[in-house]
């Protein structure tokens, strides 16, 4: 596992990847949006509303990915001090955190139709709430420290215990009564959803999953990039460099995993 | 030698993580144990049967589903009153104010009130709960006909008991 924290070999597995990522990103959400807004029936008694659910599953379902993606590299970047894993969850948090926001305005936006009120403090809504406060604490906390170090580990430590809320946010309709509903999809006696409706829903789904792995690269791309200009910039080497492959690469990993290569 | 080292630092900090970890859950479970009361967003008619007599001035949820035929228009022409159920105990509502489109016979509905004196809850919001059946007008209608309907009904106020 530790060959594949390097940034070179990230780079070298991610960059075939990211156009076929792309272009599945952009067929799936085409297509899912397609079936969502027309050729998907209406609910018996949501009516058009429904459509809303096309959004707001997926939407709360990367909420809860991402966290899970960023609380894993936070422990990984706490025990074994790999920086790539530092980076994937620090590209990871704004993500999260939009997905998250996501979920909560549209769930806003289908509350005040069905239910009669925009918002009610009830243990899911609460509980999601608090998921979006967690990726803002966590993108604050990075930042604070002069030192980037200091930084991600205090970052970390905050991931790692903010995944207790991942799932009492899951859990939240089946331990105590709420306003929302209970769960639709994973559940113990299969989808209550119409199968005419899960195929919209899954689209979706896989569309914003890959439309995450889309971004997560190009970011960690542009921090790795980043941080080859600073450290060539450091060491003078912008005049006199060198094309050669090698020494790309040694730039890339010059004091990565120090420690986790030993 | 210091290859070891490095791997029992590593471990060690797993270990560390771990317990931490174990430590919070622990503590979480515990205070959302201990204010469950606080967490529900509701009571349901047997839990409010049971409390009774609730005190007038406390301000409270009660969720369940609205009973087939109970919803009736008072005589002073704005209150609305009708009657929720979780199957097992029942609970008559008054309420004056505008209902949620959702709101209809054997449907789940949480009410924000108080009781009064003689055991009617006295709402001042009335909120519709959704179920979590997503379903085409027709599939709504084959299952009315097959006659599944009433085990949806059943279980949705069932869920308002937990």
């Amino acid at each position: 596992m530790h060959r594949f924290a390097k940034p070179s070999v990230f780079l070298k597995l991610t960059d075939p990847l990211l156009p076929w990522l792309a272009g599945a990103t952009a067929i799936l959400i085409a297509t899912g949006l397609y079936f969502a807004l027309f050729a998907s029936p209406l609910d018996y008694q949501q009516g058009d509303t429904v459509r809303i659910m096309y959004l707001h599953v997926p939407a709360a379902w990367m909420g809860l990915f991402c966290y899970v993606g960023m609380a894993i590299c936070g422990a990984m970047s706490l025990i074994w001090k790999h920086p790539l894993a530092d980076i994937c969850a620090r590209a990871t948090a704004p993500i999260g955190a939009t997905f998250t926001a996501l979920c909560l305005i549209t769930g806003s936006l289908w509350g005040e139709p069905m239910w009669g009120t925009w918002w009610v403090w009830d243990a899911r809504l609460t509980s999601m709430l608090i998921l979006l406060f967690l990726y803002l604490g966590y993108i604050a906390l990075v930042n604070a420290f002069d030192d980037p170090e200091r930084g991600s580990k205090a970052g970390s430590a905050l991931a790692l215990v903010g995944a207790i809320n991942v799932p009492i946010v899951k859990f939240s309709v089946d331990w105590w009564n709420t306003l929302h509903q209970p769960a639709s999809i994973v559940r113990m006696d299969g989808p209550s959803v119409d199968p005419s409706m899960q195929l919209p829903l899954a689209l979706m789904i896989l569309g914003f999953t890959c439309y995450y792995f889309v971004l997560l690269i190009l970011r960690v791309r542009l921090e790795l990039n980043e941080r080859r200009i600073r450290a060539l910039q450091l060491s003078g080497m912008f005049d006199e460099r060198s094309d050669q492959e090698a020494e790309k690469a040694n730039s890339y990993d010059a004091g990565h995993n120090a420690e986790a290569s030993q | 030698m210091s290859l070891s080292r490095a791997k029992a630092r590593k471990r060690q900090r797993m270990y560390i993580i771990g317990a931490v970890l174990l430590a919070v859950a622990g503590a979480a479970a515990l205070i959302l144990t201990a204010f469950e009361d606080s967490v529900v967003f509701f009571f349901s008619p047997t839990e409010i049967v049971e409390k009774s007599p609730i005190d007038p001035d406390q301000r409270l949820r009660i969720g369940g589903l609205v009973v087939e035929g109970s919803v009736a228009k008072l005589e002073d022409g704005k209150t609305i009153a009708f009657v929720v159920t979780d199957m097992a105990q029942s609970v008559p509502i008054a309420y004056s104010g505008i209902l949620p489109d959702l709101f209809r016979e054997g449907q789940g509905v949480v009410a924000e009130g108080h009781m009064n004196g003689n055991g009617t809850f006295v709402a001042s919001e009335v909120l519709a709960k959704h179920d979590e059946n997503y379903m085409p007008p027709e599939v709504a209608e084959s299952l009315k006909k097959s006659g599944h309907w009433e085990e949806i009904e059943q279980k949705n106020a069932e869920q308002m008991r937990n």
